[in-house]
């Protein structure tokens, strides 16, 4: 037993990008017990989405399609991840809202051990341990875990996305278990999707962020540099709460963990549970009325302004640099 | 209806860059830190206040909100605080903060939920030391009962919770029949997220958290609060997982500032090199 479990994360029947970080724990972890890693991909369209990973190296793709739910619930994935899971060493999943839902439950089936968002892989020997940050960001336990099977969720951001390496990887469909206890009181109703043109947030490159200051200019004012410049929208959680922004845009210790490229921070005063999901970005702007605001603190390049001509002027001035 | 709210007390999370790891990285330091109740566990006390009452005549409980704790006899601070709000009754398991993980707190919080017999345990959906964000899912697993995580609207209907859960890219609507397990997140306490059935649907609830009035928190000292042993609740009390030791965060250090939007222009073009 010294194989690593991907569990593959769906969308849509397309696999998330996520699941690449995963990969790429998985192949450094592998490597570290002397073994392979194998992928299991769950859920509606788990077979064809299956097909897309046979080129990453994996010993084997397993695939298990679930008819008993439209769409994700814990309790209809929970007991196939666990059953798949049993004659694994380390099972590592998505640090995202999928992630976070299924894999504390299949680690109590497994009575296993969980390490949630991990940022780094710590190996002794062959002994593995996992970093992570707590406490905002400002400290990081070693997570050690005693029990025989270990389940962690990884950082996509701290992760690169696994390349595929070639080969070709046997595809085993797996039977799905019936759903958990309880499954037949939960009752799926609809998905409300925020549909956008833009990338995600944990996928871009470039994210343009901003807090509550914009009120219900936030995005008019924003808009038109995330699209010039191909990025993601964020904000603060001060702007999600005022209906600003929707709140799946939150970047921050309990929303979404970020580190793009460059990090661009409009009328954001920096408050710590912010600087936990963008801190780890390559480069930091700040604009800020407030020569004193803590975001200055973390950021590359700061300038003491009033947002509002700031951003249509950087538009203006960035357009000209592309022309 | 009766809800079951487990709390944790943390520094206080407002000063979380003042934690320190110690010199042999051996712990996390508090010192000087504030207990304070975990945000998302306030969140769920307020969202158990909100379903067990009419919004406009708040001062009468129409179910029974039973708040517990696992910790030392200092976390009762905590627990007399949410009696202050209107939870009616607190359980304190006595135990050693070290003596803790997520799957030993659910181990014993399944034994209360056996003996007490609520219809739904509403948790914060992590506690903001540890960020681990689990309990919840262990806990319906040990029970055999539904879990919705990341709750942000919650409607009730009889013998059922409709519940908008956060996840990426949208709001996944689902519909829980009781008993269930529901951690919460940010947005459970805007005004017009959480709806008992007594509670008229054009009501709006203040933002955020009530706060307790001073007769309630002379009142909260009289009402129960229960103490129970950890090995009583669970024999087994065996760590799934251990921190022995601990790394301070890799440094940013500031940058400089720019005079104006050329030059800020200029510098990520030709300095940074990400335009």
């Amino acid at each position: 037993m010294a194989d690593v479990l991907v569990v593959a994360e769906l969308a849509e029947g397309k696999v998330r990008k996520a699941t690449h970080s995963a990969i790429t724990f998985a192949r450094d972890a592998a490597k570290a017990l002397g073994g392979g890693y194998s992928i299991l991909v769950i859920g509606q369209g788990a077979k064809a989405a299956a097909a897309g990973l046979t080129g990453f190296g994996a010993a084997k793709i397993l695939a298990a399609e679930v008819t008993s739910s439209p769409i994700y619930l814990c309790e209809h994935f929970a007991p196939t991840v666990a059953a798949a899971a049993a004659d694994f060493a380390v099972v590592v999943g998505t640090a995202t809202a999928y992630g976070k839902d299924l894999l504390p439950r299949v680690a109590a089936k497994l009575n296993a051990g969980y390490a949630a968002d991990i940022s780094s892989l710590n190996v002794q020997g062959s002994a593995l341990s996992y970093v992570r940050p707590m406490f905002a960001g400002n400290a990081y336990g070693i997570a050690q875990i005693t029990t025989p099977i270990h389940v962690v969720s990884v950082r996509q951001s701290e992760f690169a996305p696994a390349e595929p390496t070639g080969g070709s990887s046997p595809v085993v469909l797996l039977d799905t278990l019936p759903p958990s206890a309880g499954a037949e009181r939960i009752e799926f109703l609809k998905l409300e999707q925020i549909k956008s043109e833009r990338p995600e947030l944990t996928d871009a490159s470039v994210i343009v962020s901003g807090g509550r200051a914009l009120k219900e200019k936030f995005n008019d004012v924003l808009g038109p540099l995330a699209d010039l410049l191909g990025a993601a929208v964020g904000a603060t959680r001060a702007a999600c709460d005022a209906g600003f922004a929707a709140g799946d845009l939150q970047v921050g210790q309990t929303g979404k963990i970020v580190a793009p490229k460059l990090y661009f921070a409009f009328g954001i005063s920096g408050a710590i549970q912010h600087l936990a999901g963008m801190k780890g970005s390559k480069v930091i702007v700040a604009v800020n009325k407030d020569a004193e605001a803590p975001i200055f603190q973390v950021a590359d390049y700061g300038l003491v302004a009033d947002l509002f001509p700031v951003v249509p002027e950087l538009v203006a001035r960035i357009k000209a640099l592309k022309e | 209806m009766k809800i079951l709210v487990p709390l944790k007390r943390v520094a206080d999370p407002d000063n979380a860059n003042k934690v320190k790891v110690s010199p042999d990285g051996s712990k996390v330091e508090t010192t000087g830190l504030e207990w304070k109740p975990n945000p998302f566990d306030e969140y769920s006390v307020e969202t158990a206040l909100r379903l067990t009452e009419d919004g406009a005549a708040n001062k009468i409980r129409l179910g029974d909100v039973i708040v517990v704790t696992l910790g030392p006899k200092e976390c009762e601070t905590t627990l007399r605080a949410m009696l202050a709000t209107g939870a009616q009754r607190a359980i304190r398991v006595e135990a050693d903060d070290a003596a803790l993980d997520g799957a030993v707190v659910a181990r014993a919080l399944k034994a209360l939920v056996d003996k007490e017999q609520p219809d739904l345990v509403l948790v914060g959906k992590q506690a903001v030391d540890g960020d681990t964000n689990q309990v919840a899912q262990i806990l319906a697993e040990l029970l055999g009962w539904p879990q919705v995580t990341s709750a942000s609207t919650i409607k009730e209907e009889p013998g059922a919770l409709l519940i908008g859960r956060e996840v990426d890219g949208g709001v996944l609507q689902v519909r829980v029949k009781l008993p269930a397990v529901v951690s919460v997140d940010l947005r459970i306490v805007a005004p017009t997220s959480v709806y008992s059935s007594k509670t008229k649907p054009d009501f709006k609830y203040n933002e955020g958290v009530r706060f307790a009035p001073l007769p309630a928190i002379m009142q909260a000292k009289k009402k129960p609060l229960d103490t129970v042993k950890l090995q009583d609740l669970t024999p087994d009390t065996s760590l799934q997982v251990q921190y022995k030791q601990f790394l301070p965060p890799k440094g940013r250090k500031a940058g400089i500032k720019v005079k104006d939007v050329a030059e800020l222009v200029d510098k990520l073009k030709n300095e940074a090199k990400v335009l």
